[in-house]
């Protein structure tokens, strides 16, 4: 017990970190009503161009912003293939997938696995987030605003106030309405296609910015970190649909109720290795539950009668 | 305003499927023209009305919107001139949006949208007071999700979006059709004052010949990928179901138009 409550801040901090890359499945997975496999490269592809970046004597906010739109790229790549290339758009989010780990191995000159000189204090005190400001921030060692939980949480603030904004414009309605019917927004003159590439790019953006926050705060990146991460970020969005979806029906309380959904789900898996499992489980728990998440819906309207109420006025 | 000059559509070209879906259809209206298309199943209708949408190219011939020659043209670029109704009323409409942020989507059809705001102040109370007018019970549902609407609510309100930028052409295929009696009247009705008020020129593919001979100023009956039979003014005023039956049966040499138009 005492292991796990001393793991918490931890698990929030990295759920928060999660929530940004589970934002932008949100936007393709819910928004644009494509299953996005391209996450599981693009999340490692943003860690690697920030981890080389960074060693390399980059700022950290450049260092950010390179990240993202390598993720970018990354998003345009299966956009083209699935629109004009005609690929079904999960065959084209593995097809990224697939070549985006030659291309994060060659950013990360071929290792496995390049690390952040974090034991420099000089250097710590460059990134924006990391493990050492946990613990740091509360015994002192650091000013409390480092913390992760503050930091990360400002900066998802920060990002879903933007995401607010950009999908209450004309452009941003014009990417709604092609995940929701295609054949209307084409006949208002939307054109679809350029509205899933644009979509694809701003989430896998927000993925690779959420994989370069994870390899600061890890101080590493390694080349297998966005394995399963679709399965995570996917897990993240149906938690925070199941628990809030009746009470959040703005737009940006959703986002957060993603990012909820994320902590949430690091807290459960502070749990569970807290009671002993074998970290080498998690994935096979991970895959798990969102099975099991995903179904309730399909089982609930299949199995489940809705109490008929007799009586009173009807409302046909 | 509309000049479809020649259009040839083959599907499945070289299989055993193949199928010349219009062969050679020519067909001009004019400025304000309200023209009724029917005949049978596979007769080319449909065909006909998504060639001059642009869901795909056609395979030779041109089409012209307003003088402007649309041929090439995707379905998303020829929207600024064209409004559409189509048949499924789950087609029309962004189920997932609000009604206001449907209308407002349609408000703005072939306009370059950028990082304005979606919705203005000043267009919700218009639409509020737009909607009042269709008399379906929607104004005071701005907010609410457009997938909750019934079938004839969401013909009405698609009908609303594609007259709101005034179109060049307006595109209603069998757009009552989905819809029970009773609503298919109401919407029809709701059709016939959109396109007087707005003075749209369109063209409606119908299965109902009753409906085809009591609307508009002009009918058309397609047979096997043409055109067969073109009656407009006084003549199709006059015109009877029976005696269009007859026009039919002359023109494609068979007494199939009984069953295939009657029955379907």
């Amino acid at each position: 017990m005492l292991t796990f409550l001393n793991a918490l801040p931890g698990a929030v901090s990295q759920g928060l970190i999660w929530g940004v890359m589970a934002i932008g499945v949100y936007l393709t997975y819910k928004i644009l009503d494509i299953a996005d496999l391209t996450v599981d490269g693009s999340f490692c592809t943003g860690g690697a161009v920030f981890v080389m970046l960074f060693t390399a004597g980059v700022n950290v906010w450049p260092a950010m912003l390179a990240a993202t739109l390598a993720g970018m790229l990354a998003g345009l790549v299966t956009g083209l293939l699935n629109t004009q290339c005609g690929i079904p758009a999960i065959l084209s989010g593995i097809l990224t997938q697939l070549g985006l780990y030659s291309i994060n191995m060659s950013i990360m000159d071929f290792k496995a696995s390049v690390a952040i000189n974090v034991t420099q204090a000089d250097t710590l005190e460059k990134l924006l987030v990391s493990l050492r400001f946990v613990q740091g921030a509360i015994r002192g060692d650091f000013p409390l605003w480092r913390h992760p939980i503050l930091v990360v949480g400002l900066f998802t603030v920060g990002l879903i106030a933007l995401l607010y904004g950009f999908f209450g414009t004309e452009l941003g309605a014009a990417l709604r309405a092609t995940g929701s019917n295609g054949s209307m927004a084409r006949a208002q003159g939307i054109n679809t296609d350029f509205c899933k590439v644009l979509g694809l790019m701003i989430s896998n953006g927000l993925v690779a910015l959420s994989g370069a926050l994870l390899c600061q705060y890890n101080g590493a990146n390694e080349i297998n970190v966005g394995r399963g991460a679709i399965v995570i970020g996917l897990a993240a969005v149906i938690i925070g649909q199941v628990l809030f979806g009746k009470l959040f029906r703005n737009f940006a309380l959703k986002l957060l109720a993603v990012s909820i959904g994320a902590i949430l789900y690091y807290i459960v898996i502070q749990a569970v290795l807290a009671m002993g499992l074998n970290p080498n489980y998690l994935k096979l728990l991970s895959a798990l539950v969102v099975a099991v998440f995903l179904s309730l819906p399909y089982w609930k309207g299949k199995y489940f009668r809705t109490k008929v109420k007799t009586g009173g006025a009807s409302h046909a | 305003m509309l000049e479809i000059k020649d259009i040839w559509k083959i599907f499945n070209a070289g299989t055993v499927n193949e199928k010349q879906a219009l062969r050679g259809v020519s067909l001009t209206l004019n400025d304000g023209d309200f023209c009724t298309v029917i005949g049978g199943n596979g007769a080319g209708k449909s065909t006909m009305l998504n060639a001059v949408a642009g869901t795909w190219p056609v395979d030779g011939g041109s089409i012209s919107i307003g003088g402007v020659d649309v041929t090439t043209l995707p379905d998303y670029k020829r929207a600024p001139y064209i409004g559409r109704v189509f048949q499924d009323p789950m087609l029309g409409t962004a189920p997932t949006m609000q009604i206001l942020e449907n209308l407002a989507l349609a408000a703005r059809r072939g306009q370059r949208r950028g990082l304005r705001w979606g919705v203005t102040k000043a267009e919700k109370e218009q639409y509020q007071a737009m909607l009042k007018n269709l008399d379906l019970g929607l104004e005071d549902r701005l907010t609410s999700k457009v997938g909750l609407l019934s079938g004839g609510q969401r013909q009405a309100l698609t009908l609303l979006m594609a007259s709101l930028k005034k179109p060049k052409l307006l595109l209603l295929d069998e757009h009552t059709a989905a819809l029970d009696p009773k609503t298919a009247a109401k919407v029809l009705e709701l059709s016939d004052r959109i396109v007087a008020e707005n003075h749209l020129t369109t063209m409606m593919v119908t299965h109902n010949m009753k409906d085809a001979i009591q609307h508009g100023n002009r009918l058309i009956m397609m047979y096997d990928g043409k055109i067969v039979i073109d009656v407009s003014g006084e003549e199709k005023k006059k015109l009877t179901v029976p005696q269009l039956l007859e026009l039919f049966n002359k023109v494609s040499g068979s007494d199939e138009a009984d069953d295939k138009l009657l029955l379907s």
